[in-house]
């Protein structure tokens, strides 16, 4: 049984719950099962549509990176693209001139970039208020692409680096032009970091993070780390947001500045609003549903898209997040307790929110 | 080097009428207000109707502009802000993104996505040369005209009694409260002139930064360093931090030109790491 607390070797009825409600918690749901599969089956269901799956797959890894510091760690950033877009350049700069022709490795290599930059920008976060927070994410993106713009030797400049020749996966499966290997290799490389980030964020140390975001100052009280927590959540939430950058230019072969704009941070909030911030899947979900609606809109009007983004996230706003957030968890805690029941040997548990 | 300074100075002046209005909003009720530079720009396509299409006098435009926009933004607040005071910062953020989107795409719609020039009186076009230092005549403009609108700001928030109840809302807004003082009301009539400001300054501005449907977006930051840097307790603040980043701004692009975009964000940085509350704040937190 893992230990949920450092300290009294005894394990205290504290402990035991605490452990308890870990397990509980980070049991898979049927819901969970039915999200999986159904994705799986995108694969074959939906062949035609692989592009803008493809595009669905790394926006909710990215949008999943966002949540672990907004809905597990309370920090507000409008400037996450700033990883995103270092992913993105170093796995198009890796690929351009053969430094490491392996893509899989290459995703690693950016995330790492990226965490790297997300570990020195880190200290920055710690302090301040919102607006401070706000300011220096803000800040931090738009000097990433300052940089990338003023070394166009390296960057290409405002004219995006062309001429990225991916190598094959694994040195078998050689991207094709329908996207269809794209498609599954985003797919499994959004699976495999979704399960790590379940692990990290039911395991003690996420629970840890929520009792940051309630309030800090209880909890550094009770003798958790505040600044540690949050400079590691930052660092890793980075990581996941290089990784998703570098699918991008992975799947695209191109990068521009594009990836370090505004706007993609704002979309950004915007795809994790909609999903709802905090468990996870918002990020997906938020993913699936802006992109096709987006695709739809778009399809209407392609210049004034942004206008009904705006209005969105008006809207959302004036009908409040709670009470959207209440519908969904509604039907998730009814989902839950009718699914829970069906497992066997599980209780259901009465344990207080963390919030 | 000292025509650098002049427009430095011209520059910050602009950037303090822009942003004053902000840096109130957010002292007062704690609200971050990130489409303020949608007023701004509202502020200038309204002169540029009045003027370039309308054929209205220039000044007669920017005075046009200044009501109106407050007309707009006491509109808005009464609408749509006044339900999103009590929220969390990130509700605040994401409703006054949506708004800026919205402006954005709306002006794009009906104005073009080129960039427009108003056209200004031929006697203030021009520079001339005062003790050696090139002098543009609008910029001199600017200067007088947004000095002088600081000093009145100064004279209003210092002597009179609607600045005193504005200071003290700022100071406490429940003691206020509990002193009789409508902190709503006080609040409702600076967001509505601190919007016309902004709207003044787009127009004045529109000549020296530039007018298109992104302008809340590309100067959203500069109108946040103000605020951030200056701090939100007084005029003085924001007054001396808009010049510091309007010379610092000017004289990056002039010496540095390949660099010039990082100086304005290092400068924020390093502030907002050395003093996290700003630059120019009170000893008495709130």
């Amino acid at each position: 049984m893992p230990r949920a607390g450092s300290g009294s070797s005894v394990a205290s009825p504290l402990v035991e719950k605490v452990t308890h409600y870990l397990q509980t918690h980070a049991r898979w749901g049927v819901l969970e099962y039915v999200f999986w599969l159904a994705a799986v089956a995108t694969i074959f269901v939906l062949p035609g549509r692989h592009l803008i799956l493809t595009e669905i797959a790394w926006l909710g890894l990215f949008a999943l990176s966002l949540d672990l510091i907004l809905g597990y760690a309370g920090i507000i950033s409008l400037g996450h693209a700033a990883f995103f877009g270092v992913g993105s350049y170093v796995a198009a700069l890796l690929a351009k001139h053969a430094i490491v022709n392996e893509p899989v490795l290459a995703l690693v290599v950016s995330g790492l970039a990226a965490a790297v930059l997300g570990f020195a920008t880190s200290f920055l976060v710690l302090r301040g208020s919102d607006l401070a927070r706000l300011m220096v994410t803000l800040g931090v993106a738009l000097i990433m692409r300052e940089i990338a713009n003023q070394i166009p030797e390296i960057t290409g400049g405002a004219d995006g680096l062309q001429g990225v020749i991916m190598g094959p996966i694994l040195g078998m499966f050689g991207f094709d032009i329908f996207g269809h290997v794209g498609y599954v290799y985003c797919l499994g490389v959004l699976f495999i970091l979704f399960l790590i980030a379940r692990r990290i964020v039911h395991s003690p140390f996420g629970l840890s993070l929520r009792a940051v975001k309630g309030n800090s100052l209880r909890s550094a009280l009770v003798g958790i780390s505040v600044n540690s927590r949050l400079i590691a959540v930052y660092t890793l939430a980075a990581f996941y947001a290089g990784v998703a950058g570098a699918l991008l230019a992975q799947t695209t072969a191109f990068a521009s500045l594009d990836v370090f704009s505004f706007e993609r941070s704002a979309d950004l909030l915007l795809v994790l609003i909609i999903g709802g911030t905090g468990y996870l899947y918002g990020g997906l979900i938020g993913a699936v549903i802006f992109k096709l609606m987006q695709d739809w809109i778009a399809s209407l009007t392609p210049q004034y898209w942004q206008f009904w983004i705006g209005l969105v996230l008006v809207v959302i706003v004036l009908i409040g997040r709670e009470r959207i957030g209440l519908a969904t968890g509604f039907v998730r805690g009814l989902a839950g307790r009718l699914f829970r029941r069906m497992a066997p040997g599980v209780k259901p548990v009465t344990v207080a929110e963390g919030h | 080097m000292l025509t650098i300074l002049f427009d430095g100075i011209a520059y910050g002046m602009l950037l303090f009428v822009l942003a004053c209005g902000l840096s109130v909003t957010l002292g007062l009720m704690n609200f971050v207000n990130l489409a303020h530079g949608a007023f701004a720009m509202a502020g200038g396509y309204i002169t540029l109707v009045l003027v370039n299409r309308a054929g209205l006098p220039f000044f007669a435009g920017l005075s046009i502009a200044f009501i109106v926009t407050a007309l707009i933004g006491a509109l808005f607040e009464r609408t749509l802000y006044v339900h999103v005071y009590n929220r969390s910062h990130l509700d605040q953020v994401l409703f006054t993104i949506g708004l800026v989107f919205m402006s954005v795409a709306a002006v794009d719609y009906v104005m073009g996505s080129q960039q427009v020039f108003i056209q200004i009186p031929s006697a203030l076009q021009g520079r001339f040369e005062l003790f050696g230092v090139g002098i543009g005549r609008y910029r001199l403009l600017i200067i007088i005209v947004c000095g002088l609108l600081a000093l009145g700001l100064q004279l209003i928030l210092s002597s009179t009694r609607f600045g005193s109840r504005l200071r003290a809302s700022v100071d406490d807004a429940r003691v206020a409260r509990g002193l009789g003082i409508n902190v709503n009301r006080v609040f409702a009539l600076t967001f509505a002139f601190g919007s016309g400001l902004a709207g003044l300054g787009g127009a004045l501005g529109a000549e020296i930064l530039g007018l298109d449907p992104t302008f809340p977006l590309k100067y959203m930051v500069y109108f946040l360093i103000v605020v951030t840097v200056g701090g939100t307790s007084s005029i003085t603040g924001p007054f001396l931090a808009s010049l510091l980043i309007g010379i610092a701004d000017v004289a990056g692009k002039y010496y540095v030109p390949k660099f010039g975009a990082f100086v304005i964000y290092t400068i924020m940085i390093v502030l907002l790491i050395l003093r996290p509350q700003g630059l120019f704040v009170r000893a008495a937190g709130r």
